[in-house]
C-alpha cells in the first residue's frame, strides 16, 4: 500500500498544503478531544457531589473561549494563504514556455477522447492524433489542456496529478499540467454524467520524448493506412 | 386564552374524534409532530435500505443483493441519488425541524398550540404528498432519477441525457413540494416562538432548542426562494422545452449550481441547528449545569447563520466559475470555522464542573459533539481551494459530510427521541436496550466512514458503481476497506431493530414517566406526559432562564422556569 504517486509539478505543493492543514487541524482536534474526554471522565456524577454554577458570562471562563477562537482564526489565516498559493499556481496561471503544447480533452457520454497536436506540435492541423480513452503526453513538457464537453457536465480528474476540472458543454476551459515521471495513470470522470458515469475510465500515458515520438509515428502510420483504406473503398 | 376555556376545549376534543380526525386530519401540534416523525422514520428505512443495496454492490460487484437483486449502473445511480435526497429532505428536515419543532415549540414556550394550526396541518399534508411523489418516481418507466442529489443540468434537465425523463421531473416536483411544506411550517415556528410565549418569558429565557429551530426556519426561508425558482426553471426545461440551463440554447448550467448551493449550504445549518439545540438541552440536564455563556451561543448562531449565506461557491471551486472567485469563498468558508469551533468549545465547557450522568440521551448528545468535531475539522481541507482541487468529489468529501450529517440527522434525532420520549408517550425507554442500540450504532458508524476517508485520500471518486475498470482503485486492500465499510453498515442497520424493539416495548410496558422524570427546568416538563390537547392545565408563567441547574441558593439542583421561588 504505497501512497498515490506524485507525478505533476504541482502535486507536491497540493500535498504540502494538505499536510499543513493536517498538522494545524490535527493539533486542535487532539487538544479538543483530550479536553472533552478528560472533562467527561473528571466530572462524572459521584454520590454527594454537586455540580458547580458557572454562567460562562464571567470574565475568566469567557477569556478561555475568546483566546481559543482567536487562535483558531490565526490558524485559518495560514491555511488561507497556503490554499490560495497553490490555487493560483494550478488554476490561475498558464505556462508560457515555448515548448508548451496544447491538447484537447473531450468528455462525452460515456468516454474520454483526446486530440494530440501530432508531430508539428500545433493543434487543429492535419497531423493531429485523435484517440479514445488514452491521453499520451511527454514527461517534462508543459501542456495546456482545452477541456470541452459534447453533452453534459463531466470532470477531468487525474489523481496522480492532483488535478480536477469540470467540463461544461458550450465552454472551453483551459488549464495546465507538467508531468514529472513516466508511467500510466487513471483518468476518472468525477462529475455525475449519467448511466455510464462509472464506465468512463481513461488512461494517462506519460512517455519519454523518444517513446512519445515513436507512438506518434505509429499513430501516423495507422492513420495513413486508414486513409488509404477509405480511399480504396470509395474509389 | 383563559385557562378555563382551554380546559373546556381540551375536554371537548377527547374521545369524540374519529380515527381519521384524530390521526390524519388533526390540527394538534403534537399529532402533527408525530405524523412528521413517523413519516420521517419510514423514509429513513427506505434511505437506509438504498444505502445497503449500493454498498453491497460496491463491496461485492455484480452480486445478487439480498432483498433486491442485481444492481445495474442506472439503478446504482438512482439509489445513490435518492439515498441522498431522502436522508436530507425527507429524514433530517421532517424529523429534526418539523417533528421536534412542532412538538417542542408550543410546549417549551408554554402555550396551547401553534399560532396557525390549519397551516400546520396543510404543511404536513403537502409534505406527505411530496414523499408520495418521490416514492412513485422510483417506479415510473425509466426508473428513478439518477443524476445525483445535486441534480446538475444539463443531465437533469434533458431527458435524452438522463434517460429518466419522468423520474427526473417527479424528483424536482417532489423537492419543490417539500420546500413548500417547510415554508409553511417555518411560518408557524417563527410566529409561535415570537408571539405566543408564556408571560414572563423574555427572549433570553427561550430554551436553546427553540431558538435554534427558529433561526433554522429563518435561514431556510431566506435561502430557499432561489432554489424554488430554479426548480421551476428545471421543470420548464424538462417538460416545456425551455433552455434555462441548456448551453446550446443560450442557457447556463452553472446557474443551477449557484441557485442550488446558495440554498444548499445554509441548508446544512438548517438541519444542524435543531440538533445543536437538542444537545444543549440534554447536556445541561444530565450535567446538571447551566449552559455555558448562553448569550455567546446565541450570537454565535446568528453569526454562523449570516456567514452561511456567503460560502456556497466552495462547492463549485472546480466547476468552471471564475478561478479568482475561489479566494473569496475560501476566506468566508474558513471564517465560518470560527463560530462553529466556538460553539463546540462552549458545549464542552458546559461539562466543566458538571455532575454527568451517562443516560442514553446524554450518550447520544456527547457522541454528537465528538463525531461532529471530526466532521467539522475535515471540512477545513475541503474549504481550502488548493487542496479541494484534489479532494473534490472524492470519498474524502463523502466521509466528511457523513461525519456532519450522520451526527445531525441520526445521532441528533436519537438524542431528541430518547430525551423527549417520556414526554411524547408518557413512558420511559429501557436504558439497557438504549445503550446496546447506542454502541451498536456508534461503533459501526465510525467503521463505515473512517475507511472511506482513506479511500478518498487515495483518489477514489464518488458515484461510480464499480471500481473494477480503474487499475489504481481495483486493488486488494482498497476492496477490503470497501467490504469493511459495507459489513459495518449491515451491523449498524441490524442494531436499529433494537431501537424499534425498545420503542414498541417501552410504549407497552415502559415505566410511567411522570411530568418531569429528569428534574429538568424548561416548560415542557411542567405539563402531563403525554400532554393532552391544549397542553397545560394552567398556562405557566416564566420566572427565570431555562438552565438554572445547581444554583448555589437552592437546595435542589434544579430550578424550573415555571416555579415562582
Amino acid at each position: 500500500m504505497e501512497y498515490l504517486p506524485v507525478v505533476s509539478t504541482y502535486a507536491q505543493s497540493i500535498d504540502d498544503a494538505i499536510l499543513l492543514i493536517a498538522v494545524l487541524v490535527g493539533f486542535w482536534t487532539v487538544l479538543t478531544f483530550t479536553l472533552f474526554f478528560w472533562l467527561i471522565f473528571r466530572y462524572r456524577a459521584r454520590p454527594g457531589q454537586r455540580a458547580g454554577y458557572v454562567t460562562g458570562e464571567e470574565r475568566q471562563p469567557k477569556r478561555f473561549i475568546t483566546i481559543a477562537h482567536m487562535l483558531v482564526l490565526v490558524c485559518d489565516v495560514f491555511i488561507v494563504i497556503a490554499a490560495i498559493r497553490v490555487w493560483v499556481d494550478v488554476k490561475q496561471t498558464l505556462p508560457t514556455a515555448p515548448e508548451t503544447q496544447t491538447v484537447r480533452v473531450i468528455g462525452q457520454q460515456w468516454a474520454w477522447s483526446f486530440v494530440h497536436p501530432g508531430p508539428d506540435g500545433v493543434l487543429d492541423t492535419a497531423d493531429d492524433i485523435k484517440s479514445v480513452d488514452e491521453l499520451h503526453i511527454e514527461v517534462g513538457r508543459p501542456y495546456i489542456y482545452e477541456l470541452v464537453s459534447r453533452d453534459v457536465l463531466h470532470d477531468f480528474s487525474v489523481p496522480a496529478f492532483r488535478l480536477k476540472q469540470d467540463a461544461i458543454p458550450g465552454r472551453i476551459i483551459q488549464g495546465w499540467f507538467e508531468a514529472t515521471d513516466t508511467g500510466s495513470f487513471d483518468i476518472q470522470c468525477a462529475e455525475m454524467c449519467g448511466i455510464g458515469h462509472g464506465l468512463m475510465p481513461g488512461r494517462l500515458v506519460i512517455e519519454t520524448p523518444e517513446q512519445h515520438a515513436a507512438w506518434m509515428a505509429r499513430q501516423g502510420q495507422a492513420a495513413g493506412r486508414a486513409l488509404l483504406a477509405s480511399g480504396r473503398a470509395s474509389g | 386564552m383563559a385557562t378555563a376555556e382551554i380546559r373546556h376545549a381540551a375536554d371537548e376534543h377527547h374521545g369524540e374524534e374519529s380515527f381519521f380526525r384524530k390521526y390524519l386530519w388533526s390540527t394538534d401540534h403534537k399529532m402533527i409532530a408525530m405524523q412528521y416523525l413517523f413519516t420521517g422514520i419510514a423514509m429513513a428505512l427506505i434511505g437506509g435500505f438504498f444505502a445497503f443495496v449500493f454498498r453491497m454492490q460496491l463491496a461485492f460487484p455484480g452480486i445478487e443483493v439480498p432483498l433486491y437483486g442485481m444492481v445495474s449502473p442506472a439503478e446504482y445511480n438512482a439509489l445513490v441519488t435518492n439515498h441522498g435526497s431522502i436522508m436530507i429532505f425527507w429524514v433530517a428536515m421532517p424529523v429534526l425541524l418539523a417533528a421536534f419543532g412542532n412538538f417542542l415549540i408550543p410546549l417549551m414556550c408554554g402555550c396551547d398550540d401553534m399560532v396557525f394550526p390549519k397551516i400546520n396541518r396543510l404543511s404536513y399534508q403537502i409534505f406527505l404528498l411530496s414523499a408520495i411523489v418521490l416514492v412513485v418516481s422510483f417506479f415510473v418507466p425509466g426508473g428513478g432519477f439518477g443524476g445525483a442529489w445535486t441534480a446538475y443540468p444539463p443531465l437533469s434537465s434533458i431527458g435524452d441525457f438522463s434517460l429518466t425523463p419522468l423520474g427526473a421531473t417527479l424528483w424536482v416536483v417532489a423537492v419543490a413540494l417539500e420546500f413548500v411544506a417547510f415554508l409553511l411550517g417555518g411560518i408557524n415556528f417563527i410566529t409561535t416562538a415570537m408571539n405566543s410565549r408564556a408571560p414572563g418569558m423574555r427572549l433570553y429565557d427561550i430554551p436553546m432548542a427553540v431558538w435554534m429551530i427558529v433561526i433554522a426556519s429563518i435561514l431556510f426561508m431566506a435561502s430557499v426562494g432561489p432554489l424554488i425558482a430554479g426548480a421551476i426553471m428545471m421543470f420548464f426545461d424538462q417538460q416545456l422545452g425551455t433552455g434555462f440551463f441548456d448551453p446550446s440554447r443560450g442557457g447556463d448550467p452553472v446557474l443551477w449550481q449557484h441557485l442550488f448551493w446558495f440554498f444548499g449550504h445554509p441548508e446544512v445549518y438548517v438541519v444542524l441547528l435543531p440538533a445543536l439545540g437538542f444537545v444543549a438541552e440534554i447536556i445541561t440536564t444530565f450535567a446538571r449545569k447551566k449552559l455555558f455563556a448562553y448569550r455567546t451561543v446565541l450570537y454565535t448562531v446568528f453569526a454562523t447563520g449570516i456567514l452561511s449565506f456567503t460560502v456556497w461557491a466552495h462547492h463549485q471551486f472546480i466547476s468552471g466559475i471564475d478561478p479568482r472567485m475561489a479566494h473569496i469563498f475560501t476566506i468566508t468558508t474558513l471564517l465560518i470555522s470560527v463560530p462553529i469551533a466556538e460553539m463546540m468549545f462552549v458545549y464542552i465547557a458546559t461539562l466543566y464542573r458538571g455532575s454527568i450522568t451517562f443516560s442514553t440521551p446524554m450518550l447520544w448528545a456527547l457522541a454528537f459533539i465528538g463525531e461532529f468535531i471530526i466532521g467539522g475539522v475535515t471540512g477545513i481541507f475541503l474549504g481550502a481551494s488548493g487542496p479541494d482541487i484534489f479532494y473534490h468529489d472524492t470519498y474524502f468529501v463523502l466521509a466528511h459530510f457523513h461525519y456532519t450529517f450522520f451526527p445531525i440527522a441520526i445521532i441528533g434525532a436519537y438524542a431528541g427521541i430518547t430525551y423527549w420520549f417520556p414526554k411524547m408517550f408518557g413512558k420511559k425507554l429501557d436504558e439497557r436496550l438504549g445503550k446496546i442500540h447506542f454502541w451498536g450504532t456508534i461503533i459501526p458508524f465510525n467503521l463505515i466512514f473512517l475507511p472511506l476517508f482513506v479511500l478518498g485520500q487515495f483518489g477514489q471518486h464518488r458515484r461510480i458503481y464499480s471500481y473494477e475498470a480503474f487499475p489504481e482503485l481495483a486493488v486488494g486492500w482498497m476492496q477490503d476497506l470497501r467490504v469493511l465499510a459495507t459489513l459495518s453498515l449491515i451491523a449498524m442497520l441490524v442494531f436499529q431493530f433494537v431501537f424499534f424493539w425498545n420503542f414498541i416495548r417501552s410504549l407497552r410496558r415502559g415505566e410511567e414517566a411522570g411530568e418531569n422524570p429528569y428534574n429538568a427546568n424548561s416548560l415542557e416538563w411542567a405539563c402531563p406526559s403525554p400532554p393532552p390537547h391544549g397542553n397545560f392545565a394552567v398556562l405557566p408563567t416564566v420566572y427565570r432562564p431555562p438552565y438554572e441547574y445547581s444554583h448555589p441558593d437552592r437546595e435542589q439542583d434544579f430550578w424550573p422556569q415555571w416555579q415562582k421561588d
